[in-house]
């Protein structure tokens, strides 16, 4: 197998501009020629100041945003599909399959356990619940979360209780592709390590990581190379 | 909500247009909806989300075009040429349609039972205690006590309302489901757990959902796809999370930026 086979993720000529319709149709460039691979088992970090764009390139790999040019390939099963011009339902179905997306803000559902959250991607995947119940229970004591909030829903939880909620939710599937925007963010150490671990473990299992760390210590530990995406933002 | 691999489309709209007379319902809206597949459809008031309902639903005829819906058997047919009682029939088995205002869906004379009974009975169940266990059990699944099951929903909140009509459309275990606001006109709270509700059964029964509303949290937390109306027409569509987060349309970039940050 060639080492080209082997890219979980690629990414070629991305480009992106927002147009801001009620500023007048200002044209706000971000990114532009975005060329990376990511290969089975490496961690990439993304970094440069803030507002260069590194969150937005991993909103375009998970088709939150929408690619103006160039391609996204992400390789799902023994298929590549192109992010960039795929339909909704691929999209969806790449989602639930291969591509696991993680951001510092739990998106809360009214009335919903924290337990139930964290193990709703497994059930939606096709996991019986009990299993799924199950791992989401070893996940929720991993990352330290009080046994009594499982069962309340994390609405009127402390930042980082919320954090570790939504960590715990997006890790779980064991997607071999992983989009990490600040995921230890608001942890403190001991929760910062755990992170760490389940890093170091999805990338044995062979998982591509994409990442955002500001913390220098997190990324040393878990990042193979870094990729500077000011060198990509638009001459605007 | 889980996206299933079918090849084939549940239901497919092409070119979907309703002229009021003179005056524009809807124009030409083109798209495919799949098996388990929730799609909002959101606007402002008179955009046509309402009409494009009506005409998906088979509610009113539309003036051009044509809606194409996969039987159970597997066989495509085209809604308007069927013969009337086998488009009633489809309507009483394999649909359903939840009105913003549960009066309209429900008997409000009949106990709530007898309002889930009913569909049932429309389907030929004879069998007074199976029909009662199911209801019995349905009322459970929309969280309505076990002893309201001989009250008329004259006796109930506006909440438990729509919970019944909720109850009665999914009794015969349709696998397409019309929703035209359902949380319109409920508190907050009372909202929030019934988009729960909504979307924890239609993710376990796998139903394709037209979920209309002007309510842009009601489309990101039920819906996978959405589409923007506006003026009759379909402005934008795609990935709901997509269109919400980066809409293109200056229109669509009005209604993401109007919403109030609570």
């Amino acid at each position: 197998m060639s080492a080209q086979n082997l890219h979980a993720l690629e990414l070629s000529a991305v480009t992106k501009t927002f147009t801001m319709h009620l500023q007048g149709g200002l044209r706000l460039p971000v990114l532009r020629d975005v060329g990376f691979t990511v290969a089975s088992g490496q961690c990439v970090a993304l970094t440069g100041p803030s507002g260069t764009g590194k969150s937005s390139v991993l909103k375009l790999i998970y088709g939150n945003y929408r690619c103006d040019e160039g391609r996204i390939l992400v390789r799902t099963g023994d298929a590549v599909v192109d992010v960039a011009s795929a339909s909704p339902r691929q999209i969806l179905s790449v989602r639930q399959t291969s591509l696991g997306y993680v951001t510092q803000f739990l998106r809360a559902v009214p009335r919903v356990s924290a337990l139930d959250i964290v193990a709703e991607p497994l059930v939606t995947k096709g996991v019986a619940r009990e299993t799924a119940i199950a791992r989401a229970t070893d996940m929720l004591r991993r990352f330290n979360v009080p046994e009594r909030l499982w069962s309340l829903p994390p609405a009127t939880f402390s930042g980082g209780e919320q954090q570790r909620i939504n960590i715990a939710r997006g890790l779980l599937p064991e997607h071999p592709i992983l989009l990490l925007d600040e995921p230890t963010a608001s942890l403190d150490a001991k929760n910062r390590a755990v992170v760490i671990d389940i890093v170091h473990e999805r990338k044995r299992q062979g998982a591509a990581i994409v990442t955002i760390v500001h913390d220098e210590d997190v990324r040393d530990a878990i990042a193979d190379f870094a990729i500077d995406v000011s060198h990509f933002a638009s001459a605007a | 909500m889980s996206v299933t691999q079918a090849e084939q489309p549940l239901l497919t709209a092409d070119g979907l247009t309703k002229y009021y007379g003179r005056q524009l319902g809807c124009r030409d809206a083109s798209f495919e909806l799949y098996e388990g597949e929730v799609i909002a459809v959101v606007g402002e008031s008179g955009s046509g989300k309402s009409t494009l309902l009506q005409l998906l639903s088979g509610q009113s005829e539309p003036s051009a075009g044509r809606i194409l819906y996969r039987l159970r058997d597997g066989s495509t047919t085209d809604l308007w040429s069927m013969s009337e009682p086998m488009r009633r029939l489809l309507f009483r088995t394999d649909w359903g349609f939840v009105h913003q205002d549960p009066q309209l869906g429900l008997r409000m004379g009949v106990s709530a039972g007898g309002n889930v009974g009913e569909r049932l009975m429309a389907v030929g169940w004879r069998h007074y205690g199976d029909i009662r266990a199911v209801a019995s059990d349905w009322l459970g699944r929309v969280e309505i006590p076990e002893n309201r099951i001989d009250d008329t929903p004259r006796t109930y909140s506006g909440g438990m309302r729509q919970r019944l009509q909720i109850a009665r459309n999914l009794v015969t275990s349709p696998r397409l489901i019309f929703m035209d606001e359902p949380t319109g006109g409920l508190d907050v709270s009372v909202q929030a757990r019934l988009l729960d509700l909504l979307r924890r059964i239609v993710s376990e029964m796998g139903l394709a959902a037209v979920v209309v509303t002007h309510d842009l949290a009601v489309a990101r937390l039920l819906s996978n796809r959405i589409m923007v109306m506006k003026g009759g027409a379909v402005i934008e569509a795609g990935l709901t999370d997509q269109v919400l987060d980066d809409p293109h349309e200056p229109y669509t970039q009005l209604l993401v930026s109007s919403i109030l940050p609570a």
